[in-house]
């Protein structure tokens, strides 16, 4: 790595991992049952991580922007 | 096509779609600067807010043909249709941390391309070019893509005049006009018009979701009674098996290959190097997951338009014939929604085309005048001359895409799309990796990138056009991935090794660290 100016890795981008192992590990997921209003797991599940991807977004954008 | 028009949904489209001509030359005005100046007309100045970039990348991103073909693909297959769902929330923290870096080190040194990065940080012409022609090539059929969006809604509208033009055969009208109408704003206005004209796309966009959210399954009898209706195998995907990892795999892979392809096709660089800091796009990363909400809901319409049994209604036939399961949303609109409220669903679906048409052909405006006509052609061009070529380009691109959808069947723009994306992803070792270290030798570059885009091509084409997922097979297991993924990996592993053949950090590179975090 060519960048000088490094920062030490801060232990708050370790969140940024998680959204990627709950939606690529398929096979946690891809059933129908617990239904949420009729809605299948599969879907809903999934629905819901837009909201936990951003959750796990925030703490690094905080930490990001107080280092600027 | 027997659809008959009416004329209380015309008169709403038409107004619709008359106010957005309007906004669209008004926007010239608008933060007014000199247009005569690339940065000025293909990046707006670079002095889009959070807000703009918003509605800007917004509709860019998620566009006519996702909203078209998303819940066709549900409506034909069920769950493998849902993956735009994880790849558009996985392409967030990506987003997050690279795009910051490219927008600081564009902003420095003045790159309006990805390919000017490119030749900046590996002084390389070639691998430059190479960018570049990937670029505008990839983005072509997506912009025909939009083209068959709009010419659904069209045909689904009534409004199919077409006219025999002597040596091209039936052009359909309407869509003649709405593109000539496009490509004349988007030339006297640059990337102005497209931003002002998201915003009401986006308005009307998150209208017809909420109202089809609530609307549509309550007349329908709920949300369990429209999974109920679905063929109940579809509802997930098939699990794996003792010789196959199964359809699993194939949409993990998918999911993961379109998030790397889509934030370096040149649309989505030319939005994000629009904004006027750094810390818009970051911003942007956490509120941009807003239309992957509406994304979600817009793929269920696939599963009402099952429930709702437009398939086998003899009122829509003739859609269904002639554009296959990519009716299945107009004429589940059509079936559920009274008049008026259809001709501004359908005006949010062509006027949702007509965004991403235009920033599309921006950025292939940008990329060709930039890396080839000033890299290659005509060094010394002035500014002006520079600003006059890419509005040129623009509209020779648009009506390039036009002809295509005209006068050769929607299935070949579909069918390079699919190759587009795999082709864009082979750029992201230069473009993305590029941001981080500049230990890949540019020749060696060029050679991964080869090697990505010939065998990508060659898995796709031994699957005759139809998927783009490959099924792998290691060690007697079937291993389904995205050949995306695949071509990348040996793309990576050639301009490793070819790196350390020719020698590591070769040539010069005109950035230095600074520039990636000011």
């Amino acid at each position: 790595m060519d960048d000088k100016p490094r920062r030490k890795f801060h232990p708050v981008y370790l969140l940024l991992l998680i959204p990627y192992v709950a939606l690529l590990w398929v096979p946690f997921y891809n059933q129908i049952e617990p239904r949420l209003f009729g809605i299948p797991f599969f879907y809903w599940f999934q629905m819901s991580w837009i909201v936990g991807g951003v959750a796990c977004l925030y703490p690094v954008y905080r930490h990001e922007e107080r280092n600027k | 096509m027997s659809m008959q028009a009416n004329p209380v949904t015309l008169t709403v489209f038409l107004g619709l779609f008359a106010l957005v001509t309007g906004l669209g030359f008004f926007a010239a005005r608008w933060r007014a600067g000199d247009l005569s100046n690339l940065h000025e007309w293909g990046l707006g100045g670079r002095r889009f807010g959070t807000w703009v970039t918003w509605f800007l990348l917004g509709g860019d991103l998620y566009t006519a043909y996702t909203f078209i073909a998303v819940p066709a693909l549900v409506f034909g297959a069920g769950a493998p249709g849902f993956f735009a769902v994880p790849y558009t929330i996985l392409m967030f923290p990506l987003l997050f941390l690279a795009f910051p870096r490219l927008w600081s080190v564009a902003h420095r040194h003045g790159y309006v391309t990805a390919a000017d990065f490119v030749r900046g940080r590996f002084g390389s012409r070639s691998l430059s070019l190479a960018v570049a022609a990937t670029g505008i090539v990839a983005t072509m059929p997506y912009i025909a893509l939009q083209l068959v969006g709009m010419q659904v809604v069209l045909a689904a509208l009534g409004m199919n005049f077409s006219l025999r033009v002597p040596g091209f055969g039936a052009v359909d009208v309407p869509l003649l006009i709405a593109f000539a109408v496009l490509a004349f704003y988007t030339y006297s206005s640059g990337l102005r018009a497209p931003a002002l004209i998201a915003v009401v796309k986006d308005l009307l966009v998150y209208i017809t979701v909420i109202a089809a959210i609530i609307y549509i399954p309550a007349k329908l009898g709920g949300y369990g009674a429209l999974f109920d209706a679905a063929p109940q195998t579809q509802l997930t995907l098939a699990p794996a098996t003792a010789t196959s990892l199964g359809p699993q795999f194939g949409y993990a892979t998918l999911a993961l290959g379109s998030l790397l392809a889509l934030f370096i096709y040149p649309h989505a660089v030319t939005g994000i190097l629009s904004s006027s800091s750094r810390h818009v796009i970051r911003r942007n990363a956490m509120i941009l997951p807003a239309y992957s909400v509406a994304l979600a809901l817009i793929a269920l319409l696939g599963y009402m338009a099952i429930a709702s049994g437009v398939k086998g209604d003899p009122a829509y036939a003739s859609g269904f014939a002639a554009f296959g399961n990519n009716f299945a949303v107009p004429a589940l609109f059509l079936k559920m929604f009274p008049a008026w409220f259809v001709g501004l669903a359908f005006a949010a679906i062509a006027i949702g085309a007509l965004v991403p048409a235009a920033i599309m052909s921006i950025a292939c405006a940008n990329l060709f005048t930039r890396n080839i006509y000033k890299e290659w052609l005509k060094p010394d061009c002035t500014p002006q001359q520079e600003a006059s070529v890419a509005k040129i380009v623009s509209i020779v691109v648009k009506f390039g895409a036009l002809l295509f959808v005209l006068e050769l069947q929607s299935t070949y723009a579909i069918q390079l799309q699919l190759l587009g994306g795999i082709w864009m992803v082979q750029t992201l070792p230069a473009v993305i990796i590029g941001l981080y270290t500049r230990w890949f030798n540019p020749m060696g570059l060029l050679a991964g990138w080869t090697a990505g885009i010939v065998s990508g091509t060659v898995m796709v084409w031994q699957l005759a056009l139809k998927t783009s997922t490959y099924p792998l097979v290691l060690f007697g297991l079937t291993v389904p991935t995205y050949a995306a993924i695949l071509a990348l990996a040996l793309n990576i592993a050639v301009a490793v090794v070819a790196t350390l053949i020719l020698g590591k950090r070769a040539g010069t590179d005109e950035t230095v660290p600074g520039d990636y975090t000011a």
